[in-house]
């Protein structure tokens, strides 16, 4: 009997819970707000979804029932990627060590 | 582009963002793991260009709204303030989960796109996975909405509660299950509108009874929903970068939550049911006696703190909302020139997020090697001379390892009161969040300094 490829997409889904959680218990706990915001930003690789839907639609019907939900979550997901990238970016640069000459 | 090259592109773009968390283990290696989540963002979304092929008007118009949401987004995240982290990420939330309620609406409206069916027809389990994203990023929508407006200020931060609410709550949860199961086997639209409408309401109800200080598990566990929202999406869409990440954030999400309970010493399940903070309330109102007190200037602060040899700062919220974290580095500075060792205590739920203190100190330019965390501090507090408590209050209580009759008892605090003398910034004697007062105050070596944080921390850096 075939295998269900919905099994082998739960298999990477279980197994990346725990890929998860060995990599985030070594996360250093002063890091833990970039985390939150990066994997906000990550989270939003949803994009992917949105862009199918709203390229659902041919060149008579771009904006379609079906499309404009598309294109609403493009531009909320947008607006997650690059802030949630870009603030991460902006927390991370500020993490410095000690100089030593001061 | 063939379904399985976009496939293992895809895989490669999941393996990118696992090496973003992965660099966040040190600071030296963030940056570096910042730039691989890009990448894999960048992956992902060509990929799904050429994998969709349409490169027709509609294709400039996505383009067009991606500029659109990338400038906004962009904008945000170079004006907004430090201290407003946690309303950010609240915010950030709350967009997943629109989004991820978007595209299962759309994928629900027109099944042909994403090759599931027709509408009407949609496959079994697709239309489940369809309806799971739904109903976890409505609640992770409405909720994080609530968590910012409560962050925000715009809404009491203090739990709104009434009565039934936990019945209600379990009898709405159980309506998402029975409406999944009929929305299954009818394929109604209707049901899947009402099934949508209900997991927003959920999420607003899940939220509101949860006080301001309990927040960093809130954020957190929202964190967690929009992930697993995410992944619902991906095994609708069967695609494997939105699966993996769904996994990463739903778990690390997970994790936080229960860092942060921890912190609390309260239950991860008290937590997923929501209500909690509200029980802390009625307790230490009652036995309000006066007791003396002892207080100073900052003409005294700065008498004790010259004569020391290692200062022990412990920020909390209160510093945040005085923005003194600027101040609180030049009165270190001005320390550190008289050769007295600083270093900084950072407790677990100090904040309103995970982390929040100590991108605050980076922000003021604080070394990390200087910040430490609990279990690595709380010995040092024994031999340090003076302990700086600016704007942290309950987890400083030694009530926590002394009272089991009290609210906080069990919790994890920093053992400030063994310091030969303790500082304690704070605008009044009111007690702090959980509503107890603290034996702090009340300490013989303890010397209440009454101002704004930001005041009183500039006025000592003056009479150092």
């Amino acid at each position: 009997m075939e295998i269900d490829p919905f099994i082998f997409r739960l298999s990477i889904f279980i197994l990346s819970i725990f890929i998860g959680y060995y990599v985030v218990w070594s996360v250093t706990p002063s890091l833990h707000t970039p985390l939150m915001s990066v994997t906000n930003a990550i989270s939003s690789v949803i994009i992917v979804g949105a862009i199918i839907a709203a390229l659902s639609g041919n060149d008579n019907t771009i904006f379609s029932s079906s499309s404009i939900f598309g294109f609403l979550a493009i531009v909320l997901a947008a607006v997650n990627i690059f802030g949630g990238f870009l603030v991460t970016q902006r927390m991370l640069a500020m993490y410095k060590k000690k100089k030593k000459d001061k | 582009m063939s379904a399985n090259l976009s496939a293992i592109l895809y895989l490669i773009s999941g393996v990118l963002f696992i090496l973003a968390l992965r660099g966040l283990s040190s600071p030296e290696t963030s940056r570096q793991g910042n730039l691989f989540g890009i990448i894999g963002m960048l992956i992902a979304v060509t990929v799904t260009f050429l994998s969709v092929g349409n490169f027709t008007t509609g294709f400039i118009y996505v383009l067009i709204f991606l500029a659109i949401g990338g400038s906004i987004g962009a904008f945000i995240a170079y004006k907004i303030p430090m201290t407003a982290m946690p309303e950010l990420v609240a915010g950030f939330h709350s967009l997943v989960g629109l989004a991820a309620v978007f595209v299962a609406i759309s994928a629900f409206i027109n099944p042909d796109a994403f090759g599931l069916g027709t509408p009407g027809n949609i496959k079994l389990a697709s239309l489940i996975e369809m309806a799971i994203g739904a109903a976890v990023g409505a609640i992770t929508f409405s909720g994080s909405v609530i968590a910012f407006l409560k962050l925000q200020g715009i809404m009491s931060g203090s739990p709104i509660t009434f009565k039934g609410q936990h019945a209600l709550n379990a009898l709405i949860l159980i309506s998402i299950v029975v409406l999944t199961f009929y929305l299954c086997s009818t394929q109604s639209s209707n049901l899947f509108w009402i099934l949508i409408a209900v997991s927003f309401i959920i999420g607003f109800l899940i939220i509101i009874p949860i006080g301001g200080a309990d927040m960093p598990v809130v954020i957190s566990m929202l964190n967690s929903y929009s992930g697993w929202a995410a992944a619902g999406i991906g095994f609708t869409l069967e695609n494997t970068a939105l699966i993996i990440t769904g996994a990463l954030v739903g778990s690390s999400g997970a994790i936080l939550s229960y860092i942060m309970c921890k912190g609390m010493n309260r239950s991860f399940f008290n937590v997923i049911l929501g209500g909690f903070g509200a029980t802390d309330q009625s307790t230490g109102k009652s036995k309000k006696e006066q007791r003396p007190v002892k207080s100073g200037n900052a003409d005294d602060a700065a008498f004790l703190m010259k004569n020391a040899s290692s200062v022990i700062i412990v920020p909390g919220y209160g510093m945040a909302v005085a923005q003194a974290q600027h101040a609180l580095r030049e009165m270190v500075d001005t320390l550190k020139k008289n050769d007295i060792k600083v270093s900084y205590a950072i407790h677990p739920v100090a904040g309103r997020m995970p982390g929040h203190m100590n991108v605050l100190l980076a922000e003021a330019n604080v070394p990390y090697d200087e910040v430490f965390e609990l279990e690595e501090i709380n010995n040092d507090f024994a031999n340090a001379d003076v302990a700086f408590v600016i704007g942290a209050n309950d987890v400083t209580n030694p009530v926590a390892k002394t009272d089991p009759q009290s609210p906080i008892y069990g919790m994890p605090v920093l053992d400030v009161e063994k310091c030969k003398s303790v500082l304690f910034v704070k605008r009044s004697l009111s007690p702090g969040y959980a509503g107890i007062d603290n034996d702090l105050f009340y300490k013989e070596n303890t010397l209440m300094l009454f101002a704004d944080a930001k005041k009183m921390t500039e006025d000592i850096t003056k009479n150092l």
